[in-house]
């Protein structure tokens, strides 16, 4: 299995950042914030050329509380990989991967537009879906489903 | 270095505009007619879709990913059942295979047809745009009559399809295999000699190979740039390592090459959709476990479990263990993916949706510096958009 | 005086017949158009849809006049006058029949018959860019200047070998007055002579009108709708009607300098100018059901590079073929 390889090698590679590694699956493996920059150019260079996703998920109950998700795929291998980075609330920053994949510039900003995660180095980091003075950060888990303004006022920005 | 100072002027293109395909905005800087700079604006059909599912039981949000790309309902649909069957660890009966799958290339080539008639139309080539809806009319006709819907179908189901076919669906299939191939000629008599449509198509908005696999490109946008990856055949989801076909790749990676992929496709769709119709197996169209499709009407009279099971899929609705999945299709646009992540109740924790047309309006301003404004009008067209789902 | 009351006459007359061949040209195009595209087209108003353009020209005339904010008012109101004038005007030199006696008086079927009837022509084609660019101007709009533009340089380029490609009628019949032209083609039309030359006339007459697939001042897929893009109601219509009348006027001449004008058998010489004109037009509105639009660029390459050289070229070659008497002149 590749797959399984692959995250032996990132651990070797990197034995501080990568926390946890899971190659039964869907592989994935959990990899500290301060190592993230390093641990996507490792796997870039072992062939994880494509950046199929990027994402975030909030789980409030944890800490740290948010978690990027990037997903990596090797064309024409057709490997997958998943990254978690953990990142808390307080600090909620992480180093942007735009250098190493083209791909991933409007996706961190979703991110920071969806979740308020800032991402350090982004080329570009500003609001992509909602309008630019909008408050808040809808996906989070505390914003209510029918948003925190009455309708009218809301959609007033 | 040149000396000389050159005065820009910036021109807003939408989001009211006739060829930015529903709201895309996108900044020009121009000199004369030619691009300085582009950046496109999106979020103008943004619906919260995401935060939405959150709220909806996981059989309730079939009905909002419809809605997303809103061209090409059935491979949302798709997608987003089998990233949630694979939390389930559900088998699907066959027969719902072969229905997903010959419904997802009518689907597929609907979808290419809609962009076929607007691209055409965006070159200023009238006749396209009629004749590939008149073409596309016959699948939704199709898609009527399986679903009862012609643009949000939302007939698939967590564990199969919410219905076997219908009765006159043989026939009617079969008149549209008969007609398509014609069809499919019409359209590329229309342009493929047309010496005014190459020159606009031919060299423009070039993307290579590696180029492409770095913005994330997918579907016909990746493979025009000569890159030979199609999900269907890499990572076959819906037993489509059952059927034989080609995956068109292109050689320039101009927006001719990716014209080129999708006309392709659509023959080979069309083969696809031939052979589930040749090989459709018989039995059940969806599982037969009451904990997650309703059972049968008659049975609620005569059995208590079933009206329990009947009462608890309605008001509760099924779980899905904690878990979470990547799962990605081959999406008309590229690759669809669905990252489903499940606290165990039954709601999706989080949903998030890979939308190919995202990334791949991400690489626009690249195709279209340095040239006209009526080449960035060729791009747009080129990398297929759906705005319903750049935004969702 | 009489010659004067004529004169308004005839000029009032044309103007209503220009007017009712502008409605029938839109509806005849939107027609056709219908039928190329695998559908009805206008049916609902009148019997087959005949009144269509009554309800359209009712439509536009009732509507909105929406004026954008800091526009140059003099300017903006000026241009779709200067668009649907020159149309006009353009009629005023185009004989439809040959002349006749009626009353004991000489009758000739246009306004004016003058000697170098074609020059006058060219003038007013020329006059006409005014209209758009200045219309594209002074809208404050960037898709209208960016119309404004490319109309200029559109013109300017298609009006050269347009006029090259016409010198050869010229050539032939040794005059410069359409009715003489037209009767110098009595033993053969000259499109048997200069084919080339009217298939340049006609591209460039195409590239004249705006029409599809040169239709590149108001390319609608790229500048939303060009020069005319903050224009409403009748003074759209005024520009509107300027390009249909155009059409008319454009495929006239063409029937006049090399299809032999009105000439025919059996059927009156109104008949045959007005069945040759139709064809032209259906032409026109064939063509633009069907190609799609050149790119910027590439139309001035073709105007300069490929239309204008084969122009000279074919003039010449007139020239010599009339010099050696190969062809009689």
């Amino acid at each position: 299995m590749p797959e399984a390889q692959l995250l032996a090698e990132l651990a070797a590679a990197l034995p501080e950042g990568v926390r946890e590694a899971h190659p039964e699956g869907e592989a994935w493996a959990l990899v500290d914030r301060s190592c993230l920059l390093e641990a996507c150019r490792h796997l870039k260079a072992a062939g994880m050329n494509f950046l199929a996703d990027l994402t975030a998920v909030d789980y409030p109950e944890r800490t740290p509380r948010f978690e990027v998700v990037y997903h990596l795929l090797a064309i024409p291998q057709g490997w997958r990989l998943r990254l978690k980075v953990p990142v808390e609330e307080a600090s909620a920053e992480v180093d942007s991967v735009a250098t190493v994949w083209k791909a991933a510039p409007w996706a961190e900003r979703e991110v920071f537009d969806l979740f308020g995660i800032r991402f350090a180095g982004h080329p570009d980091l500003k609001r992509i879906l909602l309008p630019d003075e909008w408050e808040d950060h809808p996906l989070r888990k505390d914003f209510p489903l029918t948003g925190k303004k009455p309708a009218e006022e809301a959609s007033r920005g | 270095m040149s000396t000389t100072t050159v005065e820009t002027m910036v021109l807003n293109m939408g989001p009211q505009h006739p060829s930015t395909h529903g709201v895309l905005r996108v900044i020009l800087e121009l000199d004369g007619e030619t691009v300085v700079d582009a950046e496109p604006v999106i979020g103008y059909l943004h619906t919260g879709i995401e935060k939405t599912a959150e709220y909806r039981t996981w059989h309730q949000a079939i009905v909002l990913v419809d809605r997303m790309d809103y061209v090409a309902s059935v491979t949302n649909n798709l997608g987003y059942v089998l990233a949630v069957e694979k939390l389930l660890g559900l088998p699907v009966p066959p027969r719902a295979q072969y229905i997903r799958v010959m419904m997802a290339e009518l689907q597929r080539i609907a979808s290419h047809l809609v962009w076929l008639g607007t691209h055409a139309l965006d070159m200023g080539a009238v006749a396209p745009f009629w004749y590939g809806f008149q073409g596309r009319e016959q699948i939704l006709d199709l898609l009527e009559l399986i679903s009862g819907a012609r643009f949000h179908t939302s007939f698939l189901r967590v564990g199969g399809v919410a219905r076997d076919l219908p009765e006159g669906f043989p026939e009617q299939l079969q008149a549209f295999l008969h007609d398509f191939p014609a069809w499919l000629d019409t359209y590329l008599g229309l342009l493929d000699q047309n010496p005014i449509w190459l020159e606009r198509l031919r060299h423009i908005g070039v993307v290579s190979a590696q180029d492409a696999i770095d913005w994330g490109l997918g579907g016909p946008t990746l493979r025009g740039s000569g890159v030979n990856w199609d999900l269907r055949k890499a990572a076959p989801y819906c037993s489509y390592d059952h059927f034989d076909f080609r995956v068109p790749v292109g050689k320039t990676g101009d927006v001719y090459d990716r014209y080129r992929v999708r006309m392709e496709e659509m023959a080979q769709s069309l083969k696809i959709v031939r052979q589930a119709f040749d090989g459709l197996p018989e039995g059940p169209v969806k599982v037969e476990d009451p904990h997650y499709s309703l059972p049968p009407r008659p049975l609620l009279g005569q059995s208590m479990e079933s009206l329990i099971h009947h009462f608890k899929l309605a008001s509760e609705a099924f779980s899905v263990p904690a878990g979470e999945t990547y799962t990605a299709i081959e999406g008309p646009r590229g690759e669809l993916g669905f990252y489903l992540v499940s606290d165990g109740g039954n709601r999706p924790y989080r949903m998030r949706v890979r939308p190919p047309c995202f990334y791949n309006l991400q690489a626009l301003p690249a195709m279209v510096r340095g040239r006209l404004v009526a080449d960035v009008v060729a791009c747009i067209g080129s990398i297929d958009i759906i705005l319903g789902e750049v935004d969702r | 005086m009489s010659l004067l009351l004529g004169l308004i006459i005839k000029s009032l007359i044309l103007i209503v017949l220009l007017m009712s061949g502008f409605a029938g040209v839109m509806l005849f195009e939107r027609k056709l158009l219908g039928w190329f595209h695998l559908r009805l087209g206008p049916n609902r108003v009148g019997p087959w849809g005949l009144l269509q353009p009554l309800a359209d020209g009712l439509k536009l005339a009732l509507k909105e006049d929406v004026l954008p904010d800091r526009v140059d008012s003099l300017v903006y109101h000026l241009a779709p006058v200067i668009s649907l004038f020159t149309a006009l005007a353009a009629f005023a030199v185009i004989p439809v029949g040959p002349s006749f006696t009626a009353f004991g008086a000489r009758v000739t079927l246009s306004i004016a018959s003058p000697s170098a009837g074609i020059v006058y022509l060219l003038a007013i084609f020329s006059l006409a860019v005014y209209g758009l660019t200045l219309a594209g101007w002074s809208s404050q709009s960037k898709y209208a200047l960016l119309g404004g533009v490319r109309s200029t340089a559109q013109l300017i380029s298609y009006e050269l070998a347009m006029g090259v490609a016409i010198v050869g009628s010229l050539i032939l019949a040794g005059s410069g007055n359409l009715a003489h032209i037209v009767d110098a083609q009595r033993s053969m039309w000259y499109v048997v002579y200069e084919p080339l030359g009217f298939l340049i006339y006609f591209i460039c007459a195409v590239a004249d009108t705006n029409r599809p697939p040169f239709d590149l001042p108001e390319a609608d897929a790229e500048l939303v709708a060009g020069y005319h893009t903050e224009y409403s109601g009748m003074r759209f219509a005024m520009f509107f009607m300027a390009e249909y009348i155009n059409i008319i006027t454009v495929s006239a001449v063409a029937t006049l300098l090399f299809l032999g004008g009105w000439q025919g058998p059996v059927a009156p010489s109104v008949v045959w100018f007005l069945l040759k004109v139709a064809a032209l037009v259906f032409v026109f509105v064939w063509l633009r059901a069907t190609l799609p639009r050149l790119r910027y660029d590439r139309l001035m390459a073709f105007g300069w590079k490929v239309l204008l050289p084969v122009a000279l070229v074919q003039l010449v070659a007139v020239a010599a073929f009339v010099a050696w008497g190969v062809v009689p002149a």
